[in-house]
């Protein structure tokens, strides 16, 4: 019997590169963008249009801007597109508003420490030292950005102090609450009464140890922004999670508080709240009183982001299944152990999607200030558009602005994502 | 307990309401601040702008700084509050802002209802029309069925509105929140016409590229006089206010300026000059001022005359004749027309 096999191959023929059509680039056009008739003809007409738009945009746009001119007329004599001189003319202004140009160090020192206070709590292989300096930076910004002598930011960090040891001692002989209440009457004493004695005091005996004051009228452009955005979103979280665990809370009291709150907040328009802090207090407030404009908005813009900020948390607080909370009580843990430790960690990973879009919401509705008057950089376009050098200005300064808003929002967009991708444990509930 | 804390709150609310009445004097709070607070707008050409320096600038800023050296010597003694057309009551009533200077119309509501008293007019202005001169219109009278661009919520919407009804004619509305967006909306043809104050319009064209080819009508349909204002019931402030403002009119008229001003109080024989600088008479003091109050302010920006060419003048970009602005005496048809100050 013959062997009827003709011939077998010995070995693997070797691999060979995928025919041309289909991969690379004209193999990934020819199935996504002209697979059929009707799909060649979308594409077309869509390149048509972005065709279109970048030929009457990127002449305008790039090739014809003028970057560098004293006026808006330089501007046009030199070339017929946009005039982003004026950008570069006030660029000072943009940034600082009118916040004296010798001190201009101290708000970009203030951002840059702003990273390193927030490099911590972004990044965990950082050393947990560094969470003091977080701490410290509220007040360590406060005194650079207005000034002023340094004993007022040392007697507040004396006060937190005095206050940590009040509630110590009152809580080895009282019930936890009162001696909470005890140590809040301490610090409240404390500021209303002998914070500006005891600062006026120092002052006089010591000496004027300080920076330069910089009053807040002299704030302006996207340090306003960033002030206002950056103590919203520091503010809020805390507040939001203490409303969404009140709200959430079987003591009538403390939900009816969180509640209110809440709702009431959510059902105003933020633009109302500004106009609250900017004209309604100033009639109740007695005249003379300088309870800084800038500090009204920042504390009405806080607690409006805590409202939100809250109900995000409860969203995640509710997607937690019942089975944490009773394992929680089943190892024996209080509320408060079972809420660090097992509640709060599951539901804020849950949330940040939606806490970052708070923040990111928060960060732009602080251009509403214009509105009122504070000269964000939305606000700043106004008078520098009135100048007799740059009136007749459109499109430059928005284009400019809505640039540097994207940088920012996309930074925390991409860092959120980033982030719930790191602490993504597999676990689907 | 819950009734001691009740008195306790209304007695602190009684408190405010008592210190706010009992600081009328505003003069006095603004000698102890050392500093005058003045509103301004945030941003109308040639009126209130920023300069590189982030300085106020503009005529309305001028007049701060004038009442400012009025009663420190020093036009620097001023800090400005930007206020919008919506903030900018409140902030005077408040007492956020110790004057406001802000392209405001004086009409009777203001004046009664909201309770401020205004100055003299610093700039007399009404409302007018723009279009392109290829639409071949001579006359706000050719205007039936045109569209326009139009500020909502002022009193140039309700002006149009009348003005249109009064002779009969229709138009399409367009309506627009700023001035910038009116620019943007009226080059890229989204209405024919675009109304507002005649000051307002004449900076808008000025900034155009091709300023040539649009045209003002004639036509003026409402009256618009800008004056500056304070709070009602405190009149030593008031008439620092109105003095002020008619000292600098006082001294175009006379030919002071900010330039040969001490030289005429040295020289100048003029009985009304001596009285004006404070060479004779005891006006300043009887104002609560120093005698050389009038002075002071014209050398801060000059007298109204020079004040007007610097910011809004023919030769600026703004280019605002001074048509109802003059003086009266000068043969053109001006109206200003300060009270003497003797």
């Amino acid at each position: 019997m013959t062997n009827k096999i003709a011939f077998v191959a010995t070995e693997m023929l070797p691999e060979q590169a995928a025919p041309v059509n289909t991969k690379g680039a004209i193999a990934w056009m020819q199935s996504n963008l002209f697979s059929t008739p009707r799909d060649t003809i979308l594409t077309v007409v869509f390149l048509a249009v972005v065709a279109g738009i970048l030929y009457y945009l990127v002449p305008w746009l790039v090739l014809n801007s003028v970057f560098f001119a004293d006026s808006i007329r330089e501007c046009r004599e030199i070339d017929t597109g946009a005039c982003f001189a004026v950008v570069t003319s006030r660029f000072n202004q943009l940034i600082f508003g009118f916040y004296p140009s010798q001190h201009y160090w101290r708000p970009i020192l203030t951002f840059l420490m702003m990273f390193v206070a927030f490099a911590p709590l972004l990044h965990d292989n950082l050393p947990r030292k560094m969470l003091w300096f977080t701490a410290a930076f509220p007040l360590l910004a406060y005194w650079f950005l207005w000034g002023g002598a340094i004993w007022g930011p040392l007697l507040i960090v004396a006060a937190l102090v005095g206050t940590y040891f009040v509630y110590k001692t009152a809580a080895a002989s009282l019930s936890p609450i009162l001696s909470l209440i005890a140590s809040v009457v301490f610090l409240i004493f404390w500021l209303l009464f002998i914070q500006s004695w005891l600062s006026a005091g120092l002052t006089n005996t010591i000496g004027f140890i300080g920076l330069e004051p910089v009053e807040s009228a002299k704030f302006g452009g996207f340090l306003i922004t960033f002030v206002i955005g950056v103590s919203g979103i520091a503010g809020s979280l805390p507040i939001g999670i203490v409303l969404a665990l009140g709200r959430g809370s079987d003591m009538p009291t403390v939900k009816m508080i969180c509640v209110g709150f809440i709702e009431f907040i959510r059902g105003v328009p933020l633009i109302t709240l500004l106009f609250v802090a900017s004209t309604l207090l100033n009639y109740f407030l007695p005249p003379g009183t300088t309870f800084d404009l800038i500090l009204r908005v920042i504390i009405m813009v806080t607690l409006f982001a805590s409202a939100y900020m809250a109900e995000v948390i409860r969203g995640g607080l509710a997607a937690l299944p019942r089975g944490q909370y009773e394992a929680a009580d089943a190892l024996g843990l209080n509320y408060w152990q079972a809420t660090r430790l097992i509640v709060l960690p599951q539901a804020l990973k849950i949330s940040i999607p939606g806490i970052v879009s708070t923040f990111i919401g928060l960060f732009k509705d602080s251009v509403l200030v214009s509105i009122i008057g504070i000269l964000d950089p939305i606000g700043i376009m106004q008078p520098i558009r009135s100048s007799s050098e740059w009136n007749g200005i459109i499109w430059e300064l928005p284009i400019f602005i809505g640039l540097v808003f994207f940088v920012f929002c996309f930074a925390m967009s991409r860092y959120s994502m980033y982030f719930e991708r790191k602490l993504d444990t597999g676990h689907r509930n | 307990m819950k009734t001691k804390l009740l008195t306790l709150a209304l007695g602190a609310a009684a408190f405010a309401t008592v210190s706010s009445s009992a600081s009328a004097a505003t003069l006095d709070d603004v000698k102890a601040k050392g500093f005058m607070q003045c509103g301004v707008s945030t941003g109308v050409p040639g009126f209130a702008f920023t300069d590189d320096a982030g300085d106020w600038q503009g005529f309305d800023p001028a007049l701060c700084r004038a009442v400012a050296a009025a009663i420190f010597g020093d036009p620097k003694a001023v800090k400005f509050t930007p206020t919008t057309g919506k903030t900018r009551f409140t902030a005077l009533a408040s007492g956020e802002v110790d004057l406001l200077a802000r392209n405001t119309t004086e009409t009777f509501s203001r004046d009664v209802d909201l309770k401020f008293t205004f100055g003299p007019v610093n700039y007399y202005d009404g409302q007018g029309f723009m279009v392109r001169k290829s639409l071949g219109v001579s006359s706000a009278l050719n205007l039936s069925g045109a569209t326009i661009c139009i500020q909502t919520g002022t009193t140039t919407e309700l002006n149009l509105a009348d003005y249109f009804r009064a002779n009969n004619m229709t138009y399409e509305p367009v309506p627009i929140e700023t001035n910038a967006e009116a620019q943007e909306k009226y080059l890229a043809n989204a209405c024919d016409v675009y109304t507002t104050d005649a000051s307002g319009l004449a900076a808008t064209r000025a900034a155009f590229e091709k300023p040539g080819d649009h045209a003002l009508l004639p036509e003026i349909i409402s009256k618009e006089p800008l004056a500056p204002l304070v709070r009602h019931g405190d009149d030593q402030w008031a008439d620092i206010m109105k003095w002020t403002l008619n000292a600098l009119i006082n001294a175009e008229e006379l030919g002071v300026t900010a330039a040969n001003a001490d030289e005429m109080k040295a020289s100048s024989k003029l009985p009304s000059i001596q009285r004006l600088l404070g060479g004779e008479g005891e006006m300043g003091a009887a104002l609560g001022l120093g005698n050389d109050w009038a002075l002071n302010a014209i050398k801060a920006n000059g007298n109204y005359g020079e004040i007007y060419e610097k910011y809004i003048g023919p030769n600026t970009a703004i280019g605002l004749e001074r048509g109802l602005n003059g003086l009266w005496n000068n043969g053109k048809g001006g109206i200003l027309y300060a009270a003497p100050i003797r």
